[in-house]
């Protein structure tokens, strides 16, 4: 079942070749919502209960012990049904694409498959696999279908994140040294910790592994790549890269770096919250200061995966306070699915203005309201959802995490979350200063380009933040599913 | 200690080679001039039938042939990789020298060059070492210069003075290792090398490795790679950059594995890292696909010089050297196939190849982001057993050096990926027979690297 829920979408995409032109659109729409209702299916099946579900556990390569291992439980449900969204609503804002469509669809098919593979993979190998293909993946969808200098945002990307990954793979690899009997697999890896006798070593796998995964998420100062991959990148492209890709890093420490190097993690947690504050704090006063808009959307990012790296620092500091860290645990999940959705949108109305006028500049907007009254609104729903306004997913998120960090009752923890709370601060002020200048105020000179949401733009964006709306307001079911994992990590961590 | 025999049965592949080599080149005697393709058939039927005869033998329990011909695992590999890569370079050949005057005795030099190759790779004796270099190498030499032009001429004059040179360095040190070690069988050469005086060792050793360093274009005996790659015909290029490798690097596992010389790991992993960087950093800025390919060799010896160096330190390092290399073979043969499908040597004959021939372009694009070690191709996973060999021998910093070189070689792979994108000019579609080896070569690189787990187990 798992299975057939990866590799789905990538079968469409072989047979993609012989639709005829018309019907490309919709057979990818189709297919993306097919994916949408198994996803959904198989948490229904799952429920809220812990442990792992819909395992498969074939062999691959048994000589170094790697296997075909997939399952998904309360980290990887959630991300899971992201994935399957998003990619769900930019098929839906690309049916009006023109531009070469069988290969974009193809393209965008193969990718749903990695993404997915990657949150259902039990296997460091088979990780990393799609690890790598989801960078090669989304460089041919920079270059290709990106705008301003894509060759030179692409290579940078691929450059970049490729770097990361063979770092990534260097770390995966003392896991596998450090294992005994050696083996890839990440259940048999998390029942005993490898290395757990040389810390020496440990500290540079976690090195390696969190270099690796920071590239991805990212944290400061590895995200110089992801601003101009971005800004050049196409709005699917974009809204995937930021809603999904990122998740990639930050679900990697939750599930791989926490729990099988909890000695390390503990010694470095200290590290990890000064990483995920200065994340937090840089990328929000960059992002201050930007005047294209999608720049601002991509530094905001780094903000807003700089809560989850301190989330994930604080439930490894403090000794004490269970409870408080895993719900810092819970708010760095809640963070990620939030995250995906709100960002995924912002990329997507960042998309419409570049269509309708071909600029992301704020400046040379303005008063969008009276012409575009249903993408004014929408706008201001996805910016205040990225501020974090309660009965939104943001706030859901944020508040668990500094309840959480502040809470886990030692003093840096305290003092980082409080520091933290003023990211929140400046992300108001960001985004409420988006809104004057592109919502409200006097008209830009672009301002009469602008007109208002098409309906498969409509279609792909409400949802999105009808979904973030549902987790502020009634987040009981993803927090149900999320608690069980978060108990397990937060003990697994405690080691 | 495996039973010792002298059954020529236990040589099978090589003797299907050797055979159609010679009935090939008797078949040319008396064939008209336009008939000559039948030779063709008469090598490729040889290669497969060493082929099959491989496969049989790799069944079977490990054995010593003759006292110095070793048939285990590694001579397994090297077999079955030398056979399948020469068979894909015959049928790229075949096109190349259609009615050709001296057809026949062209697919002759190449099989007796694969021999020697295979030869390479499985004996255990350094004087049937010196013999099979030998044998690799000369028709090798008459193949580089075989278009009689002026680049082919000066390719093989490289090429040969290169390699009697340091044919001869080598032939040095195997002298100087039989006089230190008391024999030439590795075996003899374990204990006779253990209490042997370190700097006449040493000095037997690095002579040893000029030769096959020089067969496996690696740095210091890498300059022949990019003028013969560049000069000889395409076919043949792809020949010289694939299979002799296969015979040296099988040749430097089974030497470093089973002598253990003091000062092995440290002497290789310094060549290691020095090939793998000045190939990457000499890539760069190469704007013919020929050179470019050859100096993308050069760096991939040096990433399949890292296992050999952990031979005997590694339990991951057999797998790592015996997988990647043959994953090096299949995939380095798919870029040639599409050069040659294509005929152009300019990265700009490339534009718009994806709308031209999307076969050929895809073929290129699995092909290339295969050396570059993109999962799930078949290097991928010889890369992992490399890495993991690198940091299980305790040579953390080789497998960092590796990692960076791995980034900057994307960088000039991207070059030649990026204009396939572009738009097409209307040039005539690439030829038939070396775009289907092309395709085939990057169906088998995915198959092997999907499939990594069987063809690890066997």
């Amino acid at each position: 079942m798992l299975t057939l829920v990866i590799f789905l979408p990538l079968a469409v995409a072989v047979v993609l070749p012989a639709v005829p032109r018309r019907a490309v659109p919709w057979t990818w729409t189709a297919a993306a919502l097919a994916e949408v209702a198994l996803v959904a299916a198989m948490w229904a099946v799952h429920g809220t209960g812990g442990g792992v579900s819909f395992e498969t556990d074939a062999r691959w390569i048994p000589s170094v012990r790697a296997g075909y291992h997939v399952g998904v439980d309360g980290l990887s449900l959630p991300l899971l049904a992201l994935t399957a969204v998003l990619f769900a609503a930019c098929a839906v804002y690309s049916l009006r694409q023109t531009r070469r469509v069988r290969e974009f669809a193809g393209l965008f098919l193969f990718l749903e498959t990695v993404c997915l593979g990657l949150f259902a993979a039990l296997d460091l190998l088979l990780f990393f696999v799609f690890f790598d293909l989801s960078i090669v993946g989304m460089y041919f969808v920079i270059l290709l279908w990106g705008h301003g200098d894509p060759a030179r945002s692409a290579l940078k990307f691929f450059l970049y994140t490729f770097l990361g990954s063979l770092v990534l793979l260097l770390g995966f690899i003392g896991l596998y040294l450090g294992a005994d009997p050696h083996t890839f697999d990440m259940v048999d890896l998390t029942r005993t910790p490898p290395l757990s006798g040389s810390p020496g070593l440990a500290g540079l796998t976690l090195l390696a592994v969190g270099i690796g995964l920071g590239i991805k998420t990212p944290v400061v100062p590895f995200h110089t790549w992801l601003p101009p991959a971005h800004t050049d990148a196409p709005a699917a492209g974009s809204a995937i890269l930021a809603g999904v890709m990122l998740k990639m890093g930050a679900y990697g420490l939750v599930r791989i770096a926490m729990p099988m190097l909890p000695d390390a993690w503990r010694r470095y947690a200290l590290v990890i919250l000064i990483v995920g504050l200065v994340s937090v704090l840089y990328g929000a006063l960059v992002a201050l200061a930007q005047d294209n808009v999608k720049r601002l959307v991509a530094y905001s990012s780094v903000n807003h995966m700089g809560y989850i790296v301190l989330a994930l620092g604080a439930a490894g500091y403090a000794a004490g306070g269970t409870d408080a860290r895993r719900l810092a645990v819970t708010g760095a999940v809640t963070q990620m699915v939030g995250h995906g959705l709100v960002t995924g949108a912002l990329f997507l109305l960042c998309g419409v203005l570049r269509d309708r006028a071909g600029s992301y500049d704020i400046g040379r907007f303005g008063g969008v309201a009276r012409g575009a009254p249903v993408f004014a609104g929408l706008l201001a729903v996805a910016s205040f959802a990225a501020l974090g306004l309660p009965g939104l997913s943001g706030f859901i998120a944020e508040f668990q995490i500094f309840a959480g960090t502040i809470g886990a009752g030692a003093v840096a923890t305290a003092v980082t979350g409080a520091l933290a709370v003023t990211g929140i601060l400046i992300t108001a002020a960001l985004f409420l200063r988006v809104l004057h200048k592109v919502v409200l105020g006097p008209p830009g000179e672009l301002t009469p380009l602008v007109t208002d949401v098409r309906r498969p733009e409509l279609a792909a964006l409400v949802p999105l933040l009808a979904l973030s709306l549902l987790i502020g307001v009634a987040p009981r079911a993803l927090l149900d599913t999320i608690e069980p994992l978060s108990a397990a990590v937060v003990a697994l961590v405690g080691r | 200690m495996p039973a010792m025999n002298e059954n020529p049965a236990d040589l099978a592949p090589e003797l299907c080679v050797l055979l159609a080599a010679v009935l090939g080149l008797v078949n040319g005697l008396f064939l008209p001039r336009t008939k000559q393709w039948r030779v063709a058939v008469v090598c490729a039927i040889g290669l497969v039938f060493g082929l099959a005869a491989a496969g049989v033998a790799a069944s079977r329990p490990d054995l010593m042939a003759f006292g110095s011909f070793a048939v285990d695992p590694v001579t397994h590999v090297t077999r079955i990789a030398v056979l399948g890569s020469t068979l894909l370079v015959v049928v790229l050949a075949a096109g190349e020298v259609r009615d050709h005057p001296r057809e026949s005795e062209h697919y002759a030099l190449i099989l007796l060059s694969a021999l020697g190759a295979m030869v390479l790779g499985a004996t255990s004796d350094l004087l049937v070492l010196v013999g099979a270099y030998l044998l690799a190498s000369i028709p090798a030499y008459a193949l580089a210069g075989f278009g009689k032009d002026a680049p082919g001429t000066e390719a093989a004059l490289k090429y040969y003075l290169m390699g009697a040179f340091l044919g001869v360095v080598m032939l040095a040190g195997v002298t100087l290792l039989y006089g230190v070690g008391r024999g030439t069988a590795y075996d003899t050469l374990r204990a006779g090398l253990a209490d042997a005086p370190p700097a006449a060792m040493a000095a037997g050793v690095v002579a040893l490795l000029a030769g096959l360093l020089f067969k496996a274009g690696a740095v210091p005996g890498h300059f022949w790679v990019p003028d013969v790659t560049e000069g000889a015909p395409p076919a043949i290029a792809a020949y010289v950059t694939t299979v002799p490798k296969i015979g040296a690097f099988a040749a430097l596992f089974r030497f470093g594995a089973e002598t253990a010389p003091g000062g092995w790991a440290p002497l290789v992993a310094v060549v290691a890292a020095a090939t793998m960087t000045l190939g990457n950093l000499a890539a760069f800025g190469q704007d013919n696909v020929r050179r470019l390919l050859a100096y993308s060799t050069v760096s991939q010896a040096g990433y399949l010089l890292v296992p050999v160096a952990m031979a005997g330190r590694a339990d991951l390092a057999r797998p790592a050297v015996l997988f990647y290399v043959a994953a090096y073979a299949v995939t380095n043969v798919g870029a040639f196939a599409v050069v040659l499908a294509c005929g152009r040597d300019d990265l700009a004959g490339y534009t718009g190849l994806l709308r031209r021939s999307p076969a050929a372009g895809l073929s290129l694009i699995v092909c290339l982001l295969g050396l570059v070690g993109t999962p799930p191709t078949a290097v991928f996973v010889g890369k992992v057993l490399m890495f993991g060999a690198a940091l299980e021998g305790g040579y953390a910093w080789l497998a960092a050096v590796a990692a960076v070189n791995t980034v900057a070689s994307v960088f000039y792979y991207l070059r030649w990926i990026v204009p396939l994108f572009g738009r097409s000019d209307g040039r005539p579609p690439p030829s038939r027979a070396p775009l289907a080896v092309a395709v085939a070569a990057a169906a088998v690189s995915l198959v092997l690297g999907v499939g990594s787990g069987i063809a690890l187990a066997a």
